[in-house]
């Protein structure tokens, strides 16, 4: 039966992204697109990186959509609660919005800074939206003495990589052996912190914040360090991973937490006994789900990627009685310090890792991630065209080490412990996975 | 004219930098960045460079609709 | 194995290599892409869908080298010199391609309307108000590729007969070396040392004084360490000649006979010339200039159900793969307004055609210029007669009557 009305709770890329394939699998019934920000879906990935350095304007990143999508839009205003008997998504203006099929795709917004006061500090910024990065901007564009980037995952990365890029100081603090780690693992964490120490940045690996101070008009302009150092910043950014926007679900039934909602790989919504919830579908940041192609537990997979295919699985799925899976190899990017990384598959699920091509040390290079002796991941480094080959090896589920034996393969390859998860699990310092600021 | 390009497509093939090297650029050896919304007088060399790309992966937003902010419709829609 | 076929595959192919074939080997492509892979012989296979030969094309264990020649002379990065980088692997290849790319891509911006200017020119030579005809292969496919290089290297236009001379003979280099004769290989190097002669003075008088040209700023620009030696260099050059020509020529043709063959798509382009880079594109789909390359592969690879083992060589048929039906909805029609029109014609990979963004300049000037300034434009011949090469097919001539040729 082809439903009437259909309603989106969530106006980024995975909502848009739904409207947007619904309207090409021929859906024509009525079509509402909720969201909290009061702009336009807009591409959130420039934000760490072009915007913060200046190269484009947080206005100028609107999403476009394929289709005419013919959705009545309601943005600027948050849903705050779903009633699944009645078919309701409750509004903050107590308006209510009956739908006969609903798409959760809330996303995911970045971990606060646990110290309150510390937090309310001027100068102290979290990155998630665009009026978070036009406020850092403003911030970096004032002539800071120093920034500080509390955290070393992609975002803090590429946030570190924009002030280097306006020639401004910067300091990366994070919890782990390496930037990057709980997603690329300890060995291409570590390669990649070099080439960022190679840029000036002054990295501090297993470190930790332990103060923020301000001043008498409540503006930052000083740290303290774990390693005992106390360091002059104007400008602090908190970059801690992310908590999944479910509070809007507490008590409708839905398998939902601060890790996302729980759903299967049609993207149906689970319920708490486990069983599918008709009618209601997850994607994106905020779905937490089993990858089929992977033996591992649901996660939330917070790629841009992930929130294009789940949305294209979504729709699909909402207008077709064959409930199809999403399938398609995990994968993300990110630019930072002159650098492209590409990752496909699931390499923080790697318990070894084994450089494939190129060199850790300078140039291009490829890495390949085993788990259990069988292929599951690679990254690329400035080596975006050789990926399709790894991924061929990942959906064949080719043995680890894979044989590629290119001209620029290493003599010796050895195969390293991979060193992800396993030591960063414990703490919120790093994104889980996390690619091009999702 | 709206553009978004999916990076994770994109293998850097450099296409669209020389289609439209007003919109398309760039930063550093392998890593593309662009104009969301570019000026009217790209969209030609916008479409060329959709065309052009190797990993089709430039999606063109040829849609007229505004993005109306819109609350006083919800009303109606219970 | 001469005298009795144990591969099935290997007479399809056969037929796409007879010469009596060359009009139209679009059904035997059809034949072979009934598999996704197959054997053509020991140690050699051939792929023939558009998922695959993508997957390959961008695939790090099919290396695009031949076997290291231990006695040549040596290469910049002090290792035994293997050729040209289109058939080199990296990590030297990215080396030679990125400082010739360095040098290329800033000369052939904004060179639109320089090429349209010199498409203008060779058109005027048919202008005129009467019917007529013309090869559109000597009158403007050949030279206008020809014409664009010597700009780009700074050769004097009275040395272009010498271009096009050395751009023949030296295009059969790009065939497989099984395909030829002991006598053509004897020839071919004799060229190559005729192009290396001719060459060495050029280089030697822009070493001692560099002009605005690609050969002096492959000669001055970056870094000395890694910069290409005098044979790299020639090579290099070499290999922009031949690969960025016969490609052109065949693209222009075989783009005209195209739009002839489907007078509503060439009513259509005469509307609105805004659809030539759509033209282009599919014209590069529809009869691509390049119609296979080779791999090699590094390590054990499955492709579908089959693993190739290391070593073997792997056919990869580019024009197969752009009729797939599995890619492609109505393979065999010429249709420039298709949506997500991911054609072969250039490759994939490290590999993707150096020069495309140039041949698309060159094709767009020509289809546009034939669709806008011929009146009723007809083929003589339907087909035309096609040169002897595989690898780079295209006609040897196209003759096209007019009534008019205007301004």
């Amino acid at each position: 039966m082809t439903p009437r009305r259909i309603v989106i709770v969530g106006a980024s890329l995975a909502g848009l992204r739904t409207a947007d394939s619904l309207r090409a699998n021929g859906f024509t019934g009525e079509l509402v697109l909720i969201g909290d920000e009061p702009h336009e879906p807009y591409d959130r990935p420039p934000l760490s990186k072009a915007v913060l350095a200046g190269r484009t304007g947080t206005d100028r990143l609107f999403l476009p959509s394929a289709q005419d999508l013919n959705a009545r839009r309601l943005l600027g205003v948050a849903a705050t609660g779903l009633d699944l008997a009645a078919g309701e998504v409750r509004l903050a203006d107590d308006r209510r919005i009956g739908f006969d099929r609903l798409v959760i795709a809330t996303g995911s917004r970045s971990r606060p800074w646990p110290v309150p006061g510390e937090a309310a500090l001027r100068g102290v910024h979290l990155l998630r939206g665009r009026e978070d990065a036009d406020r850092i901007r403003a911030d970096l564009t004032a002539g800071p003495r120093r920034v500080l980037v509390i955290g070393g995952g992609f975002t803090g990365s590429e946030v570190a990589s924009s002030c280097h890029d306006l020639d401004i100081p910067v300091t990366v603090a994070l919890r782990g052996a390496a930037p990057m780690a709980s997603a690329l693992g300890e060995a291409v964490g570590t390669a990649i912190g070099a080439r960022q120490r190679a840029h000036g940045i002054d990295l501090r690996v297993r470190t930790t914040v332990t103060a923020l101070h301000g001043d008498a008009e409540g503006r930052l302009r000083r740290v303290w360090l774990s390693d005992g150092d106390e360091l002059e910043v104007d400008v602090a950014v908190v970059a801690l991973g992310s908590v999944a926007n479910t509070e809007w679900l507490a008590g409708c039934g839905l398998a939902a937490d601060p890790r996302g909602v729980e759903c299967d790989a049609a993207g149906r919504a689970m319920g708490l006994d486990c069983a599918v919830v008709p009618d209601v579908y997850v994607a994106g940041d905020v779905a937490r789900w089993r990858h089929p192609h992977f033996d591992a537990e649901p996660q939330a997979l917070q790629h841009w990627g992930n929130a294009v295919d789940q949305a294209e699985v979504a729709a699909h799925n909402l207008t077709h009685r064959h409930q199809r899976p999403a399938t398609a190899l995990p994968a993300f990017w990110s630019d930072q310090f002159g650098l492209n990384v590409k990752s496909v598959g699931l390499p923080h699920l790697a318990d070894q890792v084994v450089l494939t091509q190129g060199s850790f040390e300078r140039g291009p290079f490829v890495a390949a991630y085993g788990r259990g002796g069988i292929t599951v991941g690679a990254v690329a480094v400035n080596s975006p065209r050789v990926l399709d080959g790894y991924a061929a090896l990942i959906t064949e589920r080719a043995p680890f080490p894979p044989a590629i034996n290119a001209t620029d393969s290493p003599a010796d390859a050895t195969v390293l412990s991979a060193g992800s998860n396993s030591a960063e699990s414990s703490g919120p310092a790093l994104t889980t996975v996390h690619g091009g600021q999702s | 004219m709206r553009v978004v390009v999916d990076l994770n497509r994109c293998q850097s093939y450099g296409q669209c930098v020389f289609a439209a090297p007003e919109v398309f650029r760039f930063q550093g050896a392998e890593s593309l960045e662009y104009d969301h919304v570019p000026d009217a007088g790209s969209d030609q060399a916008v479409e060329r460079a959709a065309l052009a790309c190797p990993a089709q992966a430039i999606l063109l937003g040829r849609s007229a609709e505004a993005g109306v902010v819109s609350q006083a419709v919800a009303a109606e829609m219970r | 194995m001469t005298s009795t076929q144990p591969y099935p595959a290997a007479a399809a192919y056969g037929r796409l290599l007879d010469q009596a074939n060359r009009h139209d080997p679009y059904p035997y492509f059809a034949e072979l892409a009934g598999e996704p892979i197959q054997r053509l012989a020991e140690h050699r296979w051939v792929v023939s869908r558009h998922a695959d030969i993508t997957a390959l094309l961008r695939d790090p264990r099919l290396s695009a080298q031949d076997d290291v020649d231990p006695e040549g002379p040596a290469g910049s990065d002090g290792k035994p010199f293997r050729g040209p980088f289109l058939m080199l692997d990296p990590p030297h290849h990215n080396t030679l391609r990125d400082q010739t790319m360095h040098q290329f891509m800033p000369r052939i911006m904004g060179m639109g309307p320089r090429i349209e200017a010199m498409v203008a020119r060779l058109l005027d030579r048919q202008a005129g108000t009467g019917p007529g005809e013309f090869d559109v292969v000597t009158a403007l496919a050949y030279p206008l590729p020809v014409g664009v290089i010597c700009e780009l290297l700074g050769v004097p236009a009275e040395e272009e007969p010498v271009f096009h001379s050395f751009a023949s003979r030296l295009t059969r280099a790009l065939d497989p070396v099984e395909s030829l004769t002991e006598q053509e290989i004897a020839e071919l190097q004799v060229t190559r040392a005729d192009w290396r002669d001719y060459l060495m003075p050029m280089i030697a008088r822009r070493r001692d004084r560099p002009g605005p040209d690609l050969v002096s700023g492959l000669l001055t620009d970056g870094d000395p360490e890694t910069r290409m030696n005098t044979v790299e260099l020639a090579t290099t050059l070499g290999l922009l000649l031949i690969a960025g020509h016969e490609t052109t020529v065949n693209l222009i043709t075989n783009g005209t006979l195209a739009l002839l063959r489907n007078p509503d798509v060439l009513d259509r382009l005469r509307a609105d010339p805004g659809l030539a880079p759509a033209v282009v594109e599919e014209a590069l789909r529809y009869d691509p200039p390049v119609q296979q390359t080779s791999r090699r592969a590094t390590a054990d690879v499955r492709i579908a159900d089959q693993v190739v083992p290391a070593g073997d060589q792997v056919v990869i048929l580019l024009g197969a793969g752009n009729r797939d039906p599995r890619r492609f909805a109505e393979p065999d029609r010429f249709w420039p307004e298709r949506p997500g029109n991911a054609h072969l014609a250039f490759g994939g990979g490290v590999h993707y055609c150096f020069g495309a963004a140039l041949a698309r300049m060159e094709g767009q000037a020509a289809l546009s210029a034939i669709a806008t300034r011929l009146t009723r434009p007809r083929l003589v011949a339907d087909p035309p007669p096609y040169r002897a090469n595989m690898l780079l097919r295209g006609p040897e001539e196209l003759r096209v009557g007019f009534d008019a040729v205007t301004g």
